[in-house]
């Protein structure tokens, strides 16, 4: 029992260090521009992409994890400058739909690209030395990526901390995303703030999708999809628009996905004896093995509750509730 | 549907109240002669047996039905709704598991509960699948219940949050397609549909869901609607509800969403919860935005635009067998009109169909804009 919920604990952790890396980059953009960039897991997918080409060229991965980041920094700039740049200032919905059109257009440039290349929709991502396997802490057995997941996203993410309050740039795009006409007025240079922004997002947005791709093996132009729903949900939990709220919400969001899966079923997980039958009859009725295959469904369910509960997010502002 | 030429109205917005000297005869021609062209070219359709163009205006009617209920549910209300799609697969599934006959269900779906297991709404009144009109009717009011529901909770947010909730309600009916094996059959798909649907069924619901929308428009709900969604603070402030036309839009939206999904269930025969997506999602918005968010004809527009594109450029990758490059092409058309003409063809003006032969038609064209109205109103202002 104590092992199992260790094994539940690191998965969490694991789970919400990818959702925290995420959801910095769209609470980034979203603090500035208003801009939710849905088409920000679109940059994971590249990411994997070119890590599974660069890995697949045989390229070790001190050389590929510098393509793939900056690949995906590129695509995050140019994305920036072609299509949100023209558009800023649109109303949030017109944003919001642009940012699908960037999102289909780099899903399907992705399968051309890869038809082209003669390459199949699905491809086995090559689990690179180093990442795949399993390790053993004490009587735990733990996937390998997992560990690397939750130590990458606290150094990336500690790393940006510093970013944001100790340099002349991270200031700049704070008082950007406190007010960008009033930070441009004194003289800050939006586009640059905007630009950084896009590229931190991009960069954090590759390491995830590295990860990402080695935890499930498998990779299609179509993966950033959920991550970047599940990211959007961990930074609204934790108060949109604040980079230490998306990092929060992404790991209560990981705790949240790990419980749910943990609890369904937990009626025939309990040691006999441990409790009295009507109450393991009671879990194994209501909270059946079966309801785990719903997990994404509860998720949802609760960002709809955390919009109408408390729209501000757990670490948001009450005076920016008029942004909902 | 509607005829395509003729000149935005600028009477749209004018004050309810003052009968149209025109009278309900000449009004009354403009929508009865396109009703009756498109009555003659379906007929004319259904006997020349091209079945590649019939299932073309097929398909096209379904996604008129789409998109008017979108423009609907977020063109007038302002609320955006991304999930109508998952009333759309709601509708689909329910017309489909209703009307599967007796001694297919049984083999079919062996795990229905017993309520749901006798049912079989496959009987024919002479030619007329009676069954499947109550099974979209059916399909139509429970997804309208659920809309209901949904909205009563959603329709509290507005701008991008309710666009992603309703996002995270796709997400939610996906998943639950996927997983109640019992009713869908899961990820397997689900065929041996009948085929119910033809040029009458689909045509006549997608006139009937463009008449609805547009009287809903003209309407004191569509005028709340518009009102609380120009500014919300000063449309209260004069007492203009807020929850109940938007609720009512959606609700609306959704039932003929589902109406859209049953239609398409009974057309396209067999299917997988993989359709109702978001690929499915984005295409109905790009024609919602090409068109006009707001503008009843817009829809139209964009609806036959969209689909005739998107045909060609289909063909286009089956011989080229570059597939995604459709979709790029209309993501790239999507983002060119967001950048230059966010209002879309025609903002939220209409093609003034209904007054297209209406005395003093010729003044309300656009070029005769400093002329008074016919009816002694003041001259309409441009935007």
């Amino acid at each position: 029992m104590g092992d199992y919920f260790l094994q539940q604990v690191v998965n969490a952790l694991s789970a919400g260090s990818l959702y925290a890396l995420m959801a910095v980059g769209l609470a980034m953009v979203f603090g500035i521009l208003r801009l939710i960039n849905f088409a920000h897991g679109d940059l994971m997918m590249i990411a994997a992409y070119l890590a599974a080409f660069s890995l697949g060229a045989g390229l070790p991965l001190a050389v590929a994890i510098p393509i793939m980041v900056a690949g995906t920094v590129l695509v995050a700039l140019l994305m920036e400058r072609i299509a949100y740049r023209p558009i800023r200032g649109a109303p949030d919905v017109a944003m919001l739909l642009s940012s699908f059109a960037v999102g289909q257009i780099l899903q399907n440039g992705t399968l051309l690209t890869t038809r082209i290349a003669g390459k199949p929709q699905q491809i086995a991502f090559p689990s690179p030395e180093g990442l795949g396997g399993v390790a053993t802490i004490g009587t735990i057995t733990v996937q390998q990526v997992n560990i690397i997941s939750f130590v990458a996203g606290t150094v990336l993410l500690g790393l940006l901390t510093v970013f944001v309050t100790r340099t002349r740039l991270g200031l700049s795009m704070r008082a950007a995303a406190e007010d960008l006409v009033a930070a441009q007025l004194m003289g800050i240079k939006v586009n640059r703030v905007v630009a950084t922004a896009f590229a931190i997002g991009g960069a954090l947005a590759a390491v995830a999708g590295l990860l990402f791709a080695v935890q499930a093996g498998q990779i299609n132009p179509y993966i950033g999809f959920t991550p970047v729903l599940k990211a959007f949900i961990a930074a609204v939990i934790g108060g949109f628009g604040s980079i230490a709220g998306a990092v929060l919400g992404g790991y209560v969001l990981g705790f949240l996905e790990v419980l749910a899966t943990a609890l369904t079923g937990i009626g025939d997980l309990l040691p006999p004896g441990s409790v009295p039958d009507p109450v393991r009859e009671f879990l194994q009725h209501w909270l059946p093995s079966s309801l785990a295959s719903y997990r994404d469904a509860f998720v949802f369910v609760a960002l709809i509750l955390v919009l109408l509960v408390r729209p501000q997010g757990i670490l948001g502002r009450r005076d920016r509730e008029e942004s909902l | 549907m509607t005829a395509p030429a003729g000149a935005p109205d600028r009477a749209d917005r004018a004050p309810d109240g003052a009968p149209d000297r025109a009278g309900t005869a000449s009004r009354l021609a403009g929508p009865g002669l396109a009703i009756a062209v498109a009555a003659i070219l379906f007929a004319l359709l259904d006997a020349s047996g091209q079945s590649f163009w019939q299932g073309l205006v097929i398909n096209l009617a379904i996604f008129i039905i789409l998109v008017v209920a979108l423009n609907l549910s977020s063109g007038f209300t302002g609320v955006f709704s991304l999930g109508h799609i998952g009333f759309m697969a709601l509708g689909a599934y329910t017309s489909a598991i209703l009307t599967l006959p007796l001694r297919e269900k049984g083999d079919y779906l062996p795990n229905l509960p017993d309520w749901l297991a006798g049912v079989h709404l496959d009987n024919q009144v002479g030619p007329i699948p009676v069954g499947f009109l109550v099974a979209t009717l059916i399909a139509g009011i429970l997804v309208a219940a659920i809309a209901w529901l949904v909205g009563r909770v959603l329709m509290r947010l507005s701008g991008h949050f309710v666009a992603v909730a309703t996002l995270g309600f796709l997400v939610i009916v996906r998943v639950v397609l996927f997983n109640a094996d019992s009713f869908t059959r899961g990820s397997r798909t689900f065929s041996n549909v009948a085929p119910y649907t033809n040029l009458w069924w689909a045509g006549a619901w997608a006139l009937l869901a463009v008449y609805v929308v547009w009287r809903l428009k003209r309407s004191p709900y569509g005028r709340e609607m518009l009102a609380q969604r120009e500014d919300r603070v000063a449309a209260q402030s004069v007492g203009i509800r807020v929850m109940e036309p938007r609720l009512l839009a959606f609700v609306v939206g959704a039932f003929f969403s589902a109406v859209a999904g049953a239609l398409y269930a009974h057309f396209i025969t067999s299917f997988s919860p993989t359709v109702f997506y978001f690929d499915l999602t984005f295409r109905v918005i790009t024609m919602l935005v090409i068109g006009g968010m707001g503008s009843v004809s817009g829809s139209l527009i964009g609806a036959v635009a969209i689909t005739f594109l998107a045909e060609g450029l289909r063909r286009i990758e089956d011989t080229t067998l570059l597939y995604g490059l459709s979709q790029i092409i209309l993501a790239v058309i999507f983002l060119f009109i967001i950048t230059f003409r966010r209002e879309g063809l025609l903002g939220q003006r209409e093609v003034p169909l209904d007054r297209l032969f209406a005395p003093g038609w010729r003044q309300r064209l656009p070029w005769a804009r400093s002329a008074v109205g016919s009816d002694g109103s003041p001259p309409h202002q441009s935007r």
